[in-house]
């Protein structure tokens, strides 16, 4: 596909050493991400979303460490960069909205110089009017106004700072945005002026990874939507597919447990726990949860994501070979 | 205890909290709950939910319910008796029926103590058991009452127990004490979707079968729906709304209601929003206005409202604050 922009392929990242590393992310495979997409990424707390975005961007602390893969950027395989190249790789191409990034500004410091700072990284000096216009416009984009880029964090509500964090996101206009939890503790009103931003972003022909829990708003915004299960890609597909016809038994109790606002349907939960990474089990990770469990090979044999139809990638045994 | 069985089981009656802010010098006064009143009937159990967006004062009116903080005017009298004015063994008894569970199940435990003695505080607390054995039998009945298999979690400490587990506990915890309202200040905002679903149910089954008025406190209209029967709609501070869920979801009247009501993304992607909104493009100072505090951002904004401060009318099957409505 030549619109391709972002490729992701059996990416496996873990925390700690020794024998017994907790295995965050194992063999995620998103494939290709194309121009002009919303790419959602959703599972439940401790999935392993956020480490999978880190581990893209070649962010992860120790002891968090990539293990294998590739993360394939314009062909390059962004793993095998020297740190350096990856920095002017970072922010420029690819940047990110860290999860609660409206407190990740600094405090002490005006909007106007954060946002200086990182366009003087890359471009190196520049004048102070083309400095306010580039600032000036990059916050205009996310609907504030220019008086803003005088002020601190601490004048702004928590909606104004994550509209900054996007505006200082995509000063340098990269090609693809990765936004974790970008609409997580923000007011519903808000909440979906985020969205409609990310849209914006979106129509501009440029690629948004949007990592959130919040399936409402994956079902808003997403074109195409990766299910995530205690460190592995459950379920890939086009948002409308995997709403209306989730394949995945997780996908499916995971949709059913979500309240609508207008209808009253009886909700699904799942029993017993995400499993403890350390120690994953055997077979699919989902088998011990799993109400269709095949006994004898959901417990032994890992499923591996198999193409049901164009587009629609599932890892289970119910529709393996 | 004598207390007034007839009419309403808790009655919230022109609740306002002032709060002073700022130094010795350029001292301010915020208001954070203002005239807010309503009530839950004492003859079924109701769940009602407060909902509002941070800042709303919704969990300050909450605190003033439990008594955490004083009310600056106003009043909340519970099977007729106002809070303020109990006695010892009113009080004591208040405490007991009416209790809360928090949005943080972590925050809620001592994590030095494993969970069995957050279980049996309350037990002791209010002499609810004569023996151990009895203490015990009702620790492992409120757990079953949640959900939960005693023998899964008591000698546990809270880190090892899932976030819904906690919540659970927490419930357990109140059911004990059989209380007549639960105060749920957020109970399922910190916990994720597949186990969200469990708690909502468990707060369905416990006011069928235990007959436990919930007031549900969040800023989530979509579980609100799932469990409530009646809302209450604030908007910084004051009520703008309140009426049987139903209604108010299928059609608000105040303009506030539908801009929050439309804001909520369907999980559906085959109903995606249509309408472009904007937000603020700097922060507003509003507090001080004299008329409707929704003015700035509201459509349909008249003459009155910049200088009047609309009050709650009643108007078809519910009560709203907003001169659209006020007109005759």
């Amino acid at each position: 596909m030549h619109d391709g922009v972002l490729e992701v392929k059996d990416l496996t990242a873990y925390y700690g050493t020794g024998s017994n590393p907790t295995r965050a992310v194992e063999k995620a495979s998103l494939g290709i991400i194309r121009r002009g997409e919303v790419f959602g990424i959703a599972g439940e707390s401790a999935c392993g979303k956020t480490t999978l975005a880190l581990s893209i961007l070649r962010l992860l602390k120790p002891p968090g460490h990539i293990r294998g893969g590739e993360v394939r950027f314009d062909g390059t395989n962004l793993l095998e960069l020297g740190e350096e190249e990856m920095r002017l790789i970072r922010w420029k191409k690819i940047s990110y909205v860290p999860q609660s990034s409206m407190n990740a500004l600094n405090p002490v410091m005006r909007v106007r110089d954060q946002m200086s700072d990182c366009i003087e990284a890359h471009e190196g000096r520049q004048s102070n009017e083309e400095l306010d216009n580039r600032i000036g416009e990059s916050l205009r984009n996310v609907g504030l106004s220019y008086e803003v880029i005088r002020m601190y964090p601490h004048e702004l509500s928590g909606g104004m700072k994550q509209r900054v964090a996007i505006a200082m996101a995509t000063i340098l206009d990269p090609e693809v945005l990765i936004a974790d939890e970008p609409t997580t503790a923000l007011d519903v009103i808000v909440q979906r002026g985020i969205l409609q931003l990310l849209k914006e972003i979106r129509d501009r022909m440029r690629t948004v990874l949007l990592i959130t829990h919040d399936m409402a708003a994956q079902a808003e915004v997403s074109d195409r939507v990766a299910i995530m299960y205690a460190g592995r890609i459950a379920e890939i597909g086009k948002t409308e597919s995997v709403f209306k016809d989730p394949l995945h038994p997780y996908t499916q109790l995971l949709i059913q447990s979500i309240p609508q606002l207008r209808a009253r349907a009886k909700l699904a939960w799942i029993g017993g726990l995400p499993p403890d990474l350390r120690n994953p089990p055997k077979g699919c990770r989902f088998n011990p949860r799993c109400p269709r469990l095949i006994a004898g090979t959901c417990d032994v044999k890992e499923p591996r994501p198999a193409e049901v139809e164009p587009d629609r990638f599932v890892a289970c045994h119910l529709y393996g070979d | 205890m004598i207390m007034n069985d007839s009419g309403k089981l808790l009655e919230v009656s022109h609740l306002t909290k002032i709060f002073g802010i700022g130094g010795l010098i350029r001292r301010r006064e915020l208001v954070a709950v203002d005239d807010v009143s309503f009530n839950m009937p004492a003859e079924r159990p109701t769940t009602l939910t407060i909902a509002g967006e941070s800042g709303s004062g919704k969990t300050t009116t909450a605190r003033m319910i439990l008594g955490f903080i004083r009310p600056t005017h106003g009043g909340v009298i519970y099977r007729g008796k106002n809070v303020l004015n109990m006695n010892r063994d009113e009080w004591k008894t208040y405490r007991r029926e009416v209790q809360a569970i928090f949005q943080d199940p972590f925050g809620a435990f001592n994590s030095m103590y494993t969970v069995d003695h957050v279980l049996r505080v309350p037990i002791q607390k209010f002499k609810m058991a004569k023996t151990d054995e009895e203490t015990g039998q009702l620790i492992s009945t409120a757990l079953e009452a949640v959900g939960l298999r005693s023998g899964e979690i008591l000698g546990k400490y809270p880190h090892q127990l899932s976030g819904g587990q906690r919540q659970r506990i927490m419930l357990a915890r109140a059911f004990i004490l059989r209380p007549r309202i639960v105060v749920a200040d957020e109970p399922v905002s910190m916990l994720d979707a597949s186990m969200r679903a469990g708690i909502l149910h468990l707060m369905l089954d416990l006011k069928k079968k235990q007959n436990v008025s919930f007031l549900y406190i969040t800023h989530d209209l979509s579980t609100a729906h799932y469990v409530s029967d009646a809302i209450a709609i604030m908007y910084q501070g004051s009520m703008v709304e309140t009426g049987p869920i139903d209604d108010v979801i299928a059609d608000p009247l105040h303009p506030y209601s539908r801009l929050l009501i439309d804001s909520i993304p369907i999980p559906d992607p085959g109903q995606r929003w249509q309408e472009h909104i904007e937000l603020p493009s700097k922060e507003s100072q509003t507090q001080t206005l004299d008329g409707c505090k929704f003015y700035d951002r509201c459509e349909f904004r008249l003459e009155v409202c910049k200088t009047q401060r609309p009050v709650l009318k009643q108007e078809k099957t519910r009560f709203v604050a907003c001169h659209l409505y006020q007109t005759s």
